[in-house]
């Protein structure tokens, strides 16, 4: 659990330190308008949180980001590059993420998944694995290596030779956050961490969650568990029918009566002899 | 019992043949789910390569066995290898690529669409290549000293040498093949893709350089697998793709499409059925003409008992 993989060192940020700048991202499904107007600053070393009831296109808007959905309006911007909306760039970049619905490969080890995530900061190529030059092999140890320290870092050490799918599913959770992690990401986004936990097992994705922010990234992270995410995030932002309802301070979100109203509904609605909508 | 032992050996060297190719539809078919019903005329191309290698080099004819087995036989091997593998990247990028998202019958037909292209295209082009003879009969496979024709005898069984090469390129590709996809990262990005694309592009991985290397693996075997036939038969010509394809392809399925040791024992399996099936069935079921029917009554065997195949189930290999 100690050893602390090498943080993002050579982020370039913008001078106002704004890593993630996007700006009126829109998302149209036919009819159907799921992110509209979004804008949105992510700085360097900051926790955002994303709430929102179901449906109001917390995880549509993740897509955008990461190249899944190609946006139909708006611009990306990560440390002050435009993004291209291609996920392989977006993962150049320095930008990964985790799934609501879990998405490991399910039939290679832990050990594996972490290191598929290191693809891409490896630089051999077929020829160099086929005559096994002295780069092929370097990579090959130093993915193993740095696999095995973020495996220990999210405390999965023991379970490097399991497979993903064998694993319970706390464990595939982190998992996945050390996948994402061996990417070398500046901003990682996490797609509801705890759904499905215990209180304990959500207590300790906190935790880790404020050792990522330490090594010097900045998260992501769309959360129902409202005492998880005011308890842990600088700022939220809160997403309803696709459109920023709300944006600042945890507590002053918390207590926006508009942000209750879209929770629990309007305190009116009941006065309306019983007919709620 | 001599007799069980000689079509042992001559079914397993018939069968590493097979295991050869198959490999080809199953790696491509474990990463894209399209069957690639051109990968018997790749392997075919990668025949004619070897043969256009041979010519290039002067069409050098006596030599002695040492020259000819590690001179002139791993060059012709390499020249077939990068017509095959060209013909297929070309294929993939042409054929397959612009139908990536398109139903999944689009580029089935596609598929077969380039196997008759490639076939013709060798048929009608191969002899106007300055040099080349007329592709439109077989031609003739170069000797190679020390291995086309010749054999070695243990007690009763004869043994060619030409089915040892088969079965050692066979166990040497396997060996590289386990490297390649356990031990390298375009290996691991594979197995990845295969399980989940979406995910893989997520993670970094350049998805369409995974398919490529994919389809290039696959050439790669089939080349090695033209040269073996074309010791073995001791000619090439352009319609010997159509049926080793088939069969290959029979081998990938009897094996579990989508899982490299399948492919490698589903050809094994195949082969010995084949040749036993000649030798130990009696009356005119037994007669040679029959063996084709034999190996697709066991294809059929195996949909409908075990449609996973031999060893189908056992996901993990899978790449």
């Amino acid at each position: 659990m100690t050893a602390a993989p090498a943080p993002a060192t050579d982020a370039p940020v913008t001078e106002d330190g704004v890593l993630l700048d996007a700006r009126n991202v829109t998302m149209q499904f036919g009819g159907l308008r799921a992110v509209g107007d979004v804008s949105m600053q992510v700085h360097a070393g900051e926790i955002v949180g994303l709430i929102g009831p179901n449906g109001a296109g917390k995880t549509t808007f993740f897509n955008c980001l990461t190249g899944l959905y190609k946006p139909t309006a708006g611009s990306v911007t990560f440390a002050g590059q435009p993004l291209p909306p291609r996920p392989r760039k977006v993962v150049y970049a320095g930008m990964a993420r985790t799934f609501q619905n879990i998405r490991l490969f399910h039939n290679m080890t832990a050990l594996e998944n972490v290191m598929v995530g290191r693809y891409c900061r490896t630089k051999s190529n077929a020829f160099d694995a086929v005559f096994r030059l002295p780069r092929h092999r370097r990579e090959e140890r130093e993915a193993t290596e740095r696999s095995r320290e973020l495996l220990a870092f999210v405390g999965l050490e023991n379970k490097a030779d399991t497979l993903s799918r064998n694993l319970p599913y706390g464990d595939q959770r982190r998992l996945e956050i050390a996948r994402a992690l061996a990417t070398d990401p500046k901003l990682l986004l996490l797609d509801e961490p705890t759904a499905g936990m215990n209180p304990q097992e959500t207590r300790e994705a906190e935790d880790l969650i404020f050792r990522i922010r330490d090594l010097g990234l900045a998260v992501l992270v769309i959360e129902h568990d409202m005492r998880f995410i005011f308890s842990l995030c600088d700022r939220v932002y809160c997403l309803v029918r696709g459109e920023v309802l709300v944006e600042g301070a945890g507590d002053i979100v918390q207590n926006d009566p508009r942000v209750i109203e879209a929770y629990i509904g309007a305190p009116t609605v009941v006065e309306e002899d019983g007919n709620d909508a | 019992m001599d007799l069980f032992w000689q079509q042992l050996i001559n079914g397993l060297s018939l069968g590493a043949l097979y295991a050869l190719i198959a490999v080809g539809y199953t790696v491509v078919y474990g990463i894209v789910q399209l069957i690639n019903f051109a990968h018997g005329e790749i392997f075919m191309t990668g025949a004619f390569g070897a043969f256009a290698t041979w010519v290039v080099m002067g069409s050098p004819s006596s030599m002695s066995w040492q020259v000819a087995v590690f001179g002139m036989l791993p060059v012709m091997i390499l020249g077939g290898i990068i017509v095959s593998v060209t013909m297929a990247l070309l294929m993939e990028r042409l054929a397959y690529r612009p139908l990536r998202d398109a139903p999944r019958l689009a580029p089935l037909i596609s598929a077969i669409g380039i196997s008759v292209f490639l076939q013709e295209f060798v048929r009608l082009f191969f002899g106007d290549i300055p040099g080349m003879p007329d592709s439109k009969r077989a031609i003739p496979f170069p000797n190679i000293e020390g291995i086309s024709g010749r054999s070695v005898s243990f007690g009763n069984v004869n043994v060619q040498i030409s089915a040892l090469f088969t079965l050692g390129a066979l166990v040497v590709c396997t060996a590289f093949l386990w490297f390649y996809v356990n031990r390298t990262k375009t290996g691991r990005a594979m197995v990845a893709t295969s399980q989940d694309p979406d995910t893989a592009r997520l993670m970094g991985i350049n998805v369409d350089r995974v398919i490529m290397a994919a389809f290039a693996v696959g050439a790669a075997l089939a080349a090695i697998a033209g040269v073996a036939q074309g010791m073995r038969v001791g000619n090439i010509d352009f319609r010997m793709g159509f049926l080793a394809g088939l069969k290959a392809f029979t081998a990938a399925v009897l094996g579990g499409i989508g899982n490299i040791n399948g492919a490698v024992v589903g050809g094994l399996v195949l082969g010995v059925v084949e040749s036993m099936a000649t030798t130990f069935i009696p009356g005119q079921f037994g007669s040679p003409a029959w063996k084709d029917v034999w190996a697709f009554v066991l294809l059929i065997l195996v949909l409908v008992f075990r449609p996973q195949g031999l060893l189908g189930a056992k996901v993990v290999d899978r790449a």
